[in-house]
């Protein structure tokens, strides 16, 4: 099997320097919603409570997070070894996803003082879906760190540290497969509570179904793109034939969510609805193709052995995914008295320096510590 | 080996699935809420109401909130909706020329807005801090503020839009009618229903105002009627008011609402066109709240998952590192 080791190389690069800047704008609005409020960088409202730091940096944020799942799934739970390779990269971006995703949760609960209320026994609510979402993710950016640890302690040669750590691993990974299974489904189950507010459109008990199935698609999606991404940005080998495997585990979650997806707006007789040529609808529509793109695109096994096509499917998925998540927490939701929502500049600016310090992130972290696979180059002991 | 591993994770995994797809069926809903031993509330009447917004300033004394106000001076309190600062408003609807009273087309009409106090509210259920509480005795849905970690999940889950978040605040607080409720440990009565002169506000128990409604939908309209003023309370006194009765819509406007709620109204033009949405009798919080406990009961499916993956993982890491299979 191959060793993953330190990529080496000058940190500050031209991108590096880029998402830098964004990192800082981004900072200096966060510093000014906590001297002023909410209310001096969003445009949320009482009608639009939840705004783009909910729906991109934590609903779709945390599915874009999903590749440490859903290569744990496959290489641990599977027991398919081909996919050990995708296995730290893909820690690594889930990493910095949910822990940034849990930062700004904290950007935007109005009351972030007392966060720890949520664990206090005598606050919880265990009725309430978000007390569930929350404990689930918190608990899972806790284990993602440790899953992720023995990457830190084979570059500091931690190895009494590392061996006992390895000893356990395996209920670290378990727990690391069970916590996403249930936030994930329970992001879906979330927006149920909006009743009518939330357009038939994306208003249904498979909610939960759908979002789980999301965060599997969404997750393959990711560790596909990003692995040709990297191999092209750091000029490393392709990993095609396990990408190629890959892609055929997605096309059939694919196949599954959209049956469901498409089955259950029809049977509700909503399907009539998607033509009415509003702005909601189309964005149903463009969601829906972007993601019936993907499968068209999977359902030739020879185009799963092309690296254009995959990335091709696979940005389609993120962004079809991505949309259908968006959707059902802003664009699907329509709380009425003519209330309106599109976010700020500032808002906007929260969100991509987030982004960015975890582009930076991974940027610092694969040419410091072995995460990734280089098949071509001389293999180096690590420990 | 490697098969029986596959089919153990897949039946555990589809177990899981299943419960997700419970909602299909009726299983997944959770029982009804009853309405709690000493609930209290409001019945607000439309067609009593003259629009004279006193009850608006009651509220705002009694609960000591500021003006809102687009004149200069500050000389009068003018809130459009509820708001941060606006617990309880008088809105007006309008048609046509807007002349007679009560009136669908071509008439006028008052509504009252405030937190309907659910008998099953949304806003409790979505809590994850249990900063929104329902007393179990006298059904006020109250707020507190050292419990909220300001999500604003309330505010998406409340079907009538009520909470209100203080957005220009750097320590905001949600904000909604909690029913006098430090008046009501005095013995008093909610500032809107004491302020208000013709009885439109109307305080008392949920189950007599309920009966007092329904008096009045048997009621003919154009004839004169006595109806109570600010409150049928036990011990207070009871002051009448004789009036001309009103047009009436057959409904009780929050007697079934998303599982019946504590505020009630009735009104002499449809609802919707009040701006209080058509909702089913069911609560959507009852859905929400049978998938998660479809899923999570007893925490048996995680669990048993959870087991079933260390399973899997155990043994493919025996199979690699001692080659035993």
């Amino acid at each position: 099997m191959e060793t993953p080791k330190p990529l080496g190389g000058r940190i500050l690069t031209g991108p590096f320097l880029f998402f830098l800047t964004l990192f800082l704008i981004g900072g200096y609005f966060t510093v000014k919603r906590f001297m002023l409020g909410i209310g001096a960088v969003s445009n949320m409202n009482d009608g639009y409570p939840w705004g783009i730091w909910i729906a991109l940096d934590v609903v779709v944020g945390t599915a874009l997070a999903c590749g440490g799942y859903t290569m744990a799934l496959m290489t641990y739970a599977c027991n398919r070894m081909e996919y050990h390779p995708l296995v730290r990269p893909a820690l690594l971006t889930s990493l910095f996803g949910y822990t940034l995703a849990g930062a700004s949760v904290m950007v935007d609960i109005g009351r972030y003082w007392q966060a720890y209320n949520i664990i206090l026994p005598w606050h919880s609510n265990l009725h309430s879906v978000m007390f569930e979402v929350a404990l689930c993710i918190g608990a899972y950016c806790l284990v993602l760190w440790i899953e992720f640890a023995p990457t830190v302690l084979e570059k500091v040669k931690a190895d009494q540290l590392l061996t006992k750590l390895n000893r356990y691993l395996f209920v670290i990974i378990a727990l690391g497969i069970l916590l996403p299974t249930m936030h994930q489904s329970s992001l879906g189950t979330m927006m149920l509570m909006a009743g009518y507010k939330l357009s038939p459109l994306w208003r249904t008990g498979f909610l939960p179904l759908l979002f789980l199935l999301t965060a599997l698609i969404i997750g393959f999606a990711v560790v596909i793109y990003e692995s040709l991404y990297s191999s092209v940005a750091f000029g490393l080998p392709k990993e095609t034939p396990v990408l190629t495997k890959l892609g055929t585990v997605t096309f059939w979650c694919l196949l599954l969510f959209m049956v469901i997806r498409i089955e259950d707006v029809n049977l509700r007789g909503y399907l009539p609805l998607a033509f009415d040529g509003s702005f909601v609808s189309n964005m149903f529509l463009l969601e829906n193709a972007l993601l019936a793109s993907a499968l068209l695109l999977l359902m030739y096994p020879g185009n799963r052995k092309s690296p254009k096509l995959l990335f091709l499917a696979a940005t389609c998925l993120l962004f079809g995914g991505g949309l259908y998540r968006f959707n059902t927490y802003i664009t699907g939701f329509e709380p009425g008295t003519g209330w309106q929502y599109f976010p700020s500049a500032p808002e906007l600016f929260i969100t991509l320096g987030i982004v960015s310090l975890e582009i930076l992130g991974y940027m610092w972290c694969v040419k410091k510590l072995p995460v990734l696979s280089a098949r071509q180059t001389p293999h180096v002991s690590n420990s | 080996m490697k098969l029986k591993r596959r089919d153990f994770l897949k039946a555990s995994g589809s177990g899981l699935l299943m419960a997700a797809a419970g909602p299909a069926t009726a299983l997944a809903r959770s029982e009804k809420k009853a309405l709690a031993p000493k609930a209290v509330g409001i019945l607000y009447d439309s067609t009593l109401c003259i629009g004279c917004q006193a009850c608006m300033v009651g509220c705002k004394t009694a609960n000591k909130m500021p003006l809102e106000t687009d004149d200069q001076f500050r000389r009068w309190d003018n809130p459009k909706d509820l708001s941060a600062s606006t617990l309880n408003i008088i809105k007006r609807y309008a048609e046509g020329t807007g002349t007679a009273k009560d009136q669908e087309q071509n008439g006028f009409a008052f509504v009252k807005r405030q937190c309907m106090h659910c008998i099953d509210p949304s806003c409790v259920s979505a809590c994850p801090v249990s900063a929104l509480r329902k007393d179990g005795q006298t059904g006020v849905v109250s707020y507190n503020k050292d419990a909220c970690i300001g999500c604003r999940y309330c505010q998406i889950a409340c079907p009538f839009n009520v909470p209100k978040f203080q957005w220009a605040s750097t320590s905001p607080e949600i904000v909604k009618c909690q029913l006098c409720d430090h008046l009501l440990k005095d013995g008093k009565i909610p500032g809107c229903c004491s302020a208000c002169p013709t009885g439109a506000s109307l305080f008392g128990p949920v189950e007599e105002l309920i009966v007092e409604a329904k008096r009045r939908l048997r009621l003919e309209a154009g004839t004169y009627a006595d109806f109570p003023l600010n409150t049928i309370a036990a011990g207070s006194p009871a002051r009448t008011s004789s009036r001309q009765v009103g047009r009436y819509v057959e409904h009780i406007y929050g007697e079934n609402e998303v599982g019946g709620t504590q505020v009630l109204l009735l009104a002499g033009v449809p609802f919707p066109k009040l701006g209080l949405p058509e909702l089913p009798d069911e609560g959507f919080v009852r859905l929400a709240d049978g998938i998660q406990y479809a899923i999570y009961k007893g925490m048996a499916y995680p669990l048993v998952l959870l087991g079933a993956l260390v399973y899997m993982i155990r043994k493919g890491e025996n199979g690699t590192d001692k080659d035993k299979e």
